[in-house]
């Protein structure tokens, strides 16, 4: 960011800074999706759960997680200075991020039997899906913002915070679907 | 934002963004119009009486999305980001587009000084507009049966003067926490000053989202929204909800921001039980704000979907449950009423040693009082549904944490009283607010258990007896510690003095209004005045109580008139005032008046402790030898700082 004229010192004094702002930010945002988590199980309980495709749930989830591993991988290689690396990684991370995106928007809400609008239950699984969604939407846009930015050799391994906090994020939202998974595709039976 | 030469309407940011607010609306309710259209849905009917206002309901959500967002683009708050998304460098602290003048505050600053008052003025504003509300709806009340208003007509009024007043408390939180918390802790701004621009100006489309509920059929759920009515009010409905939306993300960011400057800022010295203890509570303040505010979020995006998208979650007949709404809301809202006071209870306690010339009694159980009372905070919210159909056994834990509220509050009034005990009290306008507040947050605490026990609350429940209790703890812990704020720093902020005698009569008007007004209406409730309603019966024999409290609204808006005129009049005409009128220790007073643009020019250490009143020895320390180096340098900027020893002991 717009630090690239502090001394090594002032730097790394401002990612602390930085790392605290983005971890509150965290803390924040997991609110939403624990009153989420909370409404679900408010209303229904661990016996019920939506009627989705095991298959699709299956194929997204691992494609998120292995995503999280290559955005591992990226931050890890550009604080070793291997920039060839961070960008392998993160172009592999950004295209699993969109496979998420098309397999839960673009398959599993197009094959649900029922709209949002037929009971509270398809209404938790849209929005919990829809918000979840819309993380890993701005997750990617942010990948790709950092990683534009690191073409333009803006980010060293000294100096990388933006290649952290994007990968922090990525990782925050992964965490979020391993706990929405079990929630909407594991745990309960669909209604009769 | 760098071009200072410009001139002309459009160099200001608000009008920019108002103007820009205005297209953004523009284009998203014609995006959604355009989409209804290939769909095949209808576009455009008009029909206010039949809650048709031209676009589709699912347009007007969008189109006050867009506009918040391009309102946030045309004010310029965001360009910086813009750039280093672009990989483009920007100046860590850039300079303003006017560096002075009251065109300043109109526009984007990143100084926090700026910034704070800029929530103080809009806050005020916000809260007249509010008055204004409640004047209305007052004088409906002034005699049983209508007169004025219609039933709806008062209804929204009635909901907007809820709303609105919190809005512009979180906007005064904000001013105080915005000005102080730097200051206090010797930092030249917050830690992330772009962020604190966009927390306050997103509160500006928050507001005007918020008002335009007023001519979109209002809405008649007060300002709690409970779902099912707001899942079937007007479109009104949809603008409070994104208004409070939008002021709640500022409140979320303004946290984030306290909270990370709290940590990482503060000067040598100045471990956590060496800080001022305003920042205390301002960091307890940050932590319930930072967490708790995304549910009111949440809950009320929940219920807009279920208007938008038809969803179910507060339905019944689609298996959902209203309960749940009210446990998402109240989670965030209990906790928010301690966001409205905590900071004013920190002034409280932060001026009490000033005047009494007194060290602060208790000052480490004081600082933890406050996160006491903040996490006692989060267990506490069911006590407002003792009434709603949950199940009766949460009711006895909820009766026992909120309870427990009263004793890290008991401390603060333990502490409060020891330390003006035996002390030399002087009795200039701020610590008249501040013993003000003090008598009226005592009435308000004590009028809270009765509401916190189950017996006695499931007949108090939506009474006026809650609207009094309620109103005695906003005015005791945010509007005169609020007041006391603003005479107390008035000369810092702008180097002048306020006028002391307009200043009195300011507060010998409001206490009497207050007490009359707020003991009024918990008679009143005693007697069987239900909260929310427009009309009663004159043979509940309140007649005499509900004029009284109008006749106090009167007065009490009065008095507030007074303080803006002395104040905006004092701002530019009264007399020059000393760097430290107060003989305060506390760190901001050894700048000069009005603080220079990046504070202290020379970083301080904490020496000793803040409220050491009467006794020998500095709080904080400029070092010497770097002090008179950069005064050879800069005689100008050196000379103004005065001397901590000599001004800051008593």
């Amino acid at each position: 960011m717009s630090t690239g004229t502090l001394s090594i010192a002032d730097y790394h004094k401002k990612t602390v800074t930085n790392r605290l702002g983005l971890w509150l930010f965290i803390v924040s945002d997991a609110f939403v999706f624990a009153g989420l988590f909370i409404a679900r199980f408010y209303l229904y309980g661990a016996g019920v759960r939506p009627e989705l495709s095991q298959i699709v749930g299956l194929i997204v989830t691992s494609i998120l997680v292995l995503s999280s591993f290559f955005a591992n991988r990226g931050e890890v290689s550009m604080a070793y200075g291997d920039t060839k690396g961070y960008f392998r990684n993160t172009l592999i991370t950004i295209i699993l991020g969109i496979a998420f995106l098309i397999g839960v928007v673009g398959v599993e809400w197009q094959i649900a039997p029922y709209g949002p609008d037929h009971d509270a239950l398809w209404s938790l699984f849209y929005t919990m899906t829809g918000f979840h969604a819309f993380h890993v939407l701005t997750g990617v846009i942010f990948l790709v913002i950092v990683y534009r930015n690191a073409r333009k050799g803006l980010y060293t391994a000294e100096r990388h915070f933006p290649v952290e906090a994007a990968a922090v994020y990525w990782h925050f939202v992964d965490v979020v679907w391993v706990f929405f998974y079990p929630a909407l595709y594991l745990i309960g039976l669909p209604p009769i | 934002m760098k071009d200072t030469q410009k001139a002309g309407v459009f160099s200001i940011g608000l009008v920019r963004g108002l103007i820009a607010m205005l297209i953004g609306f523009l284009t998203g309710a014609a995006f959604v119009s355009l989409i209804r259209l290939i769909l095949g849905l209808s576009v455009w009917t008009w029909n206010p009486s039949g809650n048709q206002f031209g676009f589709a309901e699912s347009a007007w959500v969008v189109g006050a999305i867009f506009g918040a967002i391009a309102f946030m683009l045309g004010v310029g708050v965001l360009s910086d980001w813009l750039k280093w998304m672009n990989g483009q460098q920007t100046a860590e602290h850039p300079a303003d587009a006017f560096a002075s003048g009251w065109k300043r505050y109109l526009s984007v600053s990143f100084d926090h000084k700026a910034i704070g008052v800029q929530y103080g003025v809009t806050s005020i504003v916000v809260i007249g507009l509010a008055g204004i509300f409640a004047l209305i709806f007052r004088t409906e009340l002034a005699q049983p049966g209508m007169q004025l208003l219609t039933l709806e007509r008062y209804n929204t009024i009635m909901s907007l003067h809820g709303i609105v007043m919190i809005v512009g408390i979180l906007l005064g939180v904000g001013a105080m926490s915005n000005y102080l918390v730097p200051l206090m802790i010797g930092a030249n701004d917050m830690a992330f000053p772009r962020l604190n621009a966009f927390a306050y100006w997103i509160n500006v489309p928050a507001a005007v989202i918020l008002l335009s509920s007023y001519f979109l059929g209002g809405f008649d759920t007060g300002w709690t929204g409970y779902p099912p009515l707001s899942a079937k009010a007007p479109l009104g409905m949809d603008m409070f909800f994104l208004g409070v939306y939008f002021a709640g993300l500022s409140s979320i960011l303004g946290s984030l921001n306290v909270i990370a400057t709290t940590i990482r800022l503060r000067a040598k010295g100045m471990h956590y039980f060496r800080m001022p203890i305003f920042v205390w509570t301002a960091l307890a303040t940050a932590v319930i704000g930072l967490t708790a505010t995304q549910l009111i979020g949440l809950s009320f995006q929940m219920v807009l979907f279920e208007r938008v998208f038809g969803m179910g979650f507060f339905a019944p007949d689609k298996g959902g449950n209203p309960i749940l709404f009210q446990h998402l809301f109240w989670f965030y809202s209990h906790p928010a009423v301690y966001v409205f006071v905590l900071t004013g209870l920190g002034v409280i306690s932060e001026l009490l040693p000033v005047f009494a010339r007194k060290p602060l009694f208790g000052y480490r159980w004081v600082a933890l009082s406050s996160f006491g009372i903040a996490l006692v905070g989060f267990l506490v919210w069911a006590h407002h549904m003792f009434t709603s159909g949950m199940s009766p056994y949460l009711r006895i834990p909820f009766m026992y944490s909120t309870l427990l509220v009263a004793v890290p509050t008991g401390v603060k009034f333990f502490s409060w009283v020891a330390t003006i005990w035996e002390g030399k009290l002087s009795f200039e306008t701020p610590m008249l607010f501040v013993l003000g507040a003090i008598s009226i947050f005592l009435l308000g605490g004590l009028s809270g258990p009765p509401n916190a026990t189950v017996a006695t609350d499931l007949h108090l429940q939506d009474t006026y007896w809650i609207v009094g209790h309620f109103h005695a703890t906003m005015f005791g812990g945010f509007v005169f510690p609020f007041f006391a704020a603003i005479y107390y720093w008035f000369p810092k902020i702008t180097g002048r003095m306020y006028n002391e005698k307009l200043g009195k009569l300011h507060f010998f008007l409001m206490l009497p209004g207050f007490y009359i007004q707020s003991l009024s209406q918990m008679q009143a409730g005693l007697l069987g005045m239900r909260r929310r309603i427009g009309d009663y019966d004159p043979a509940l024999g309140i007649n005499l109580q509900q004029l009284l409290i109008t006749i106090a609204a009167f007065v009490i808006f009065f008095s507030v008139v007074i303080a803006v005129v002395n104040l905006i009049y004092s701002a530019r005409r009264g007399p020059i005032a000393a760097s430290n009128p107060w003989r305060s220790r506390s760190p901001e007073f050894m700048l000069p008046s009005p603080i220079p643009q990046h504070n202290y020019e020379h970083a301080f250490e904490v020496v000793g402790e803040p409220y050491d009143y009467g006794i020998a020895g500095a709080y904080v320390s400029i070092d010497p030898d770097r002090y008179i180096a950069k005064e050879e340098e800069q005689p100008a900027a050196g000379g103004a700082v005065t001397s901590p020893t000599g001004a800051t002991t008593d």
